[in-house]
């Protein structure tokens, strides 16, 4: 009884929640509205699901959010300023990801640096270096620079296309981007730790490093994959969120990080996994995307959200942590 | 008989949900005697254990300290009643972050009547007078973090005995231990013994139980199943009542290795040591014997590939043997079932299939995507195999008693054939009827392979090897057939040039 309580409950509270909307906020059921709760929740999202990875292997990534505004800035940069198009701006984007992945498992694996530190380190430095470039300013199509001129490139068509194009699906122009990347990448991140031989090794090496020595795996490269896909992960983060706005914002993206997190702990409850898991990641982000969508609805005030997510994450740790004999070990 | 029993337990029942784990258990226990009790992991041993302790709350029965009622609600109570228990995980007994002195008088740091201020000088004369008290010889304002294993054990006993108890429980203090550093903890044993405290000693160790009982209690099945306390002690009689079956000696025939499969030409596995050349044949169970800190560990990693030799050269069937990381070894075929089976063999977030297959994932996947359907299959042959006691594949390790985790551990590199297998104290924690469990299945599947087993009790190394080999000071300085061995010479050599005492 207590296991399929602690097994099903917060799949359980989620239908309930989704049931009390569904009844009580008008338009609450309807395409527009999945569409709309999902696209809340894309960018944080596909961070979550990286920083799921680096979960998985018992270390964590405090500098997802600021690689995402980073890539941003980095895309309107080579963009605006640079005069490039689209595909350069992109593949700059990734590869700045998988460039602090990189450093950020060095500075862990071969630095020792614990990985909280080494990652709030890196927060703090890519949060200063996304600014000096523009000397602090934001990136917009025909800003001025520092020097007087004014900025040669623009955001391209094909880039915003990103953030603004819809599929058709159910209804025309419905699904956009964002929404299709996050399914994409849920998936595979997925089927990537659940169903293959290193997804299977990062667990292990995330539960008894020694072990999965022993049993002959590289233990330290794997470690420094996890923060090499956290860094792609959050880089493209970084580019759906530069093609959503249209500019690189210097002041956007604050609350990336903590929802990410939030994300990914809320996914320990999920199916009493008591272990971060790309289903739980998805389903935490759903869910905290939903009480959102709902509570406004609902005529809630937006300054009420970060207390409302803050309950839910509480509520999860609990399920995760007291309620689950697993988590004893 | 010494003294009137100080403490007693009568009828203790003790059930979880519908499975009775302790069914009438009833035990004296005499001031200044050391009552050993000895049982199978599973027999209702650390359940008993915790009931005396204030842990669990008894479902029946009585227990009297003196001549007052004994229940006690929490840990806390049992130890101001007089009981006191130093747990199996030394590390549990001692707070690291802190002094030896503090630790000593840790439990004085809280309750009624305490003051509010810490006093360091006064904790330090506090600790100084219990470590006299003790024998204690280490230096109070030492970190325990800078401890060995040993002195930390030390601490906690003497910590323990800080109360002045009636009753000590120490369980199996020395599962951690080296011989020399097990005589210390025996002779503090000798020592609370003449200040008249009663003492049950947990073991399964019979060189403990040889040097410190004075009576014998078996518990099998949550019963007591023998005493034995008519001098001398009747050893055998405790061990098969606690197993329910006969002990067999060694009854197997010697064999002979068949061709050479692995050899070692002077290899120098630490500075200063003398080479070791060894030669390992097809189907042949090797012992390599000796003290703790001999170097048994550092040979079994530099055969795995944990560790690079010094010097020699090494061939396993008939080619170079290099290996720079345990994965080359293990595409080799060297494996090595590691010692201490928590620290770096089980990987608690992981199931029992998913444990078994860990070093082998490559074999069993296709492109990579897992083939869960054959990883069960393998698991579930496996448990059949070893006789792994378990409701299925997927059970939890922290479900399984640590003879049947050891059994995982065996089982995991046993799933695919190998040429160099070894097992580093691989009965470590492991009550007796699953260490013949394992050592019959090596000596079942030992054709095609040689097979090489570090243990430090020599009885291990009877029970299971055709040949013996013992290690002292990084090398090899003798060689036994398993057959009619002159145990004196062995033990001689095990005890190296400083006579430490036999083993």
């Amino acid at each position: 009884m207590r296991d399929i309580a602690v097994r099903y409950g917060f799949l359980v509270l989620f239908a309930a929640l989704v049931a009390y909307f569904a009844s009580t906020a008008d338009g609450f059921v309807s395409p527009q509205s999945a569409v709309f709760i999902f696209q809340s929740v894309a960018i944080t999202g596909i961070l979550a699901l990286g920083v799921t990875a680096t979960l998985v292997v018992g270390g964590f990534d405090l500098s997802i959010g600021s690689v995402a505004t980073s890539a941003m800035m980095a895309a309107s940069y080579v963009m605006v300023v640079l005069n490039q198009n689209a595909l350069v701006a992109v593949l700059v984007c990734l590869a700045i990801g998988v460039l602090i992945g990189l450093i950020n498992g060095f500075l862990i694996v071969y630095m020792r640096v614990p990985d909280l530190l080494a990652t709030l380190g890196m927060m703090f430095l890519l949060l200063g270096l996304q600014r000096i470039p523009t000397e602090g300013r934001s990136i917009a199509t025909g800003m001025t620079m520092p020097d007087g001129s004014v900025a040669p490139g623009k955001f391209s068509d094909a880039f915003l296309a990103l953030g603004r194009y819809r599929f058709d699906f159910f209804a025309p122009n419905l699904v956009p981007v964002s929404v299709v990347v996050l399914v994409v990448l849920a998936v595979a991140i997925w089927f990537f730790l659940e169903y293959t031989r290193f997804g299977r090794m990062m667990y292990a090496v995330g539960s008894n490093e020694r072990a999965a020595e022993l049993a002959g795996a590289p233990v330290k490269a794997y470690k420094i994959w996890a923060y090499v896909i956290s860094g792609i992960f959050a880089s493209i983060g970084g580019i759906l969120l530069a093609a959503r706005l249209g500019r690189g914002d210097i002041a956007s993206g604050n609350n990336l990080l903590l929802d990410a997190v939030a994300a990914a702990l809320i996914g320990f409850a999920v199916l009493g996994a008591s272990k971060p898991n790309a289903f739980g990641t998805a389903v935490g982000a759903l869910f905290v995307g939903v009480l959102l969508q709902g509570l406004t609805m609902m005529n809630a005030p937006y300054y009420t959200q970060d207390f409302v997510k803050g309950a839910v994450l509480v509520v999860a740790l609990v399920f995760t942590f007291a309620l689950s004999t697993r988590a004893k070990h | 008989m010494a003294a009137e029993a100080v403490f007693r337990i009568a009828e203790l029942k003790k059930s979880f949900g519908p499975i009775q784990v302790l069914g009438d258990v009833s035990l004296d226990l005499h001031p200044g005697e050391v009552t050993v009790l000895m049982g199978a992991n599973g027999a209702g041993k650390s359940t008993l254990v915790k009931v005396i302790s204030g842990v669990y709350s008894r479902d029946g029965g009585a227990m009297t300290l003196g001549a007052a009622d004994f229940a006690p609600k929490t840990p806390a109570e049992a130890i101001r009643a007089g009981v006191v228990t130093v747990h199996q995980n030394i590390n549990d007994g001692v707070v690291a972050a802190l002094d030896v002195g503090t630790n000593l008088t840790l439990d004085r740091l809280s309750g009624k009547g305490q003051p509010l201020i810490f006093n360091p000088r006064r904790v330090q004369r506090e600790a100084r007078a219990v470590a006299e008290r003790m024998g204690l010889d280490i230096d109070l304002s030492a970190s325990i973090g800078d401890l060995t294993l040993a002195d930390r054990q030390m601490v906690a006993i003497a910590r323990a005995m800080a109360h002045e108890p009636k009753v000590l429980i120490l369980d199996e203090p020395t599962s951690s231990l080296s011989s020399a550093e097990a005589n210390r903890l025996f002779a503090l044993v000798d020592r609370l013994k003449s200040h008249g405290v009663a003492i049950l000693y947990i073991s399964h160790r019979m060189s403990d139980i040889r040097r410190l009982a004075d009576r014998i209690v078996s518990l099998r099945d949550g019963q007591i199943v023998g005493t034995f306390d008519s001098k001398p002690l009747d050893y055998e009689g405790a061990v098969n009542a606690m197993l329910g079956r006969k002990v067999h000696q060694s009854a197997f025939a010697a064999k002979s290795g068949g061709k050479t499969i692995f050899t070692a030409d002077n290899v120098v596995i630490a500075d200063g040591a003398k080479p070791i050349s060894l030669s390992l044949g097809d189907g042949e169970i090797v012992a390599i014997t000796g003290l703790v800190g001999v170097g048994k560990t550092a040979l079994a990693e530099t055969l795995f590939g944990l560790r690079q030799p010094l010097g020699g050269s090494m061939t396993l069937n008939g080619s170079s043997y290099t290996p720079r990381t345990p994965a080359e070894a293990i595409a080799a075929g060297a494996f090595l079932v590691a010692k201490d089976r928590s620290e770096s063999g089980i990987v608690g977030a992981f199931n029992i299939y998913e444990n078994m297959s860990l070093p082998f994932l490559k074999r069993i996947s296709a492109f990579s995507v897992l083939r869960r359907g054959a990883e069960r299959a393998i698991a579930r042959r496996q448990i059949g195999e070893l006789g792994i006691v378990c409701r299925s594949e997927k059970d939890d390790m922290s479900t399984l008693s640590g003879g049947n985790q050891q059994k995982v551990m065996v089982a995991r590199w046993m799933a695919q054939p190998s040429s160099l297998f070894m097992l580093d104290e691989p009965f470590q924690g492991v009550d007796i009827a699953a260490r013949r469990d394992i050592a019959a299945k090596l000596r079942a599947s030992a054709a095609g392979r040689a097979t090489l087993v570090f243990v430090t009790e020599i009885d291990e190394a009877v029970e299971t090897a055709d040949r013996i080999l013992v290690m002292s000071e990084h090398t090899i300085v003798g060689e036994h057939r398993n057959e009619r061995i002159d145990m004196d010479r062995l033990l001689a050599e095990v005890a190296g040039q400083t006579a430490r005492g036999a083993a």
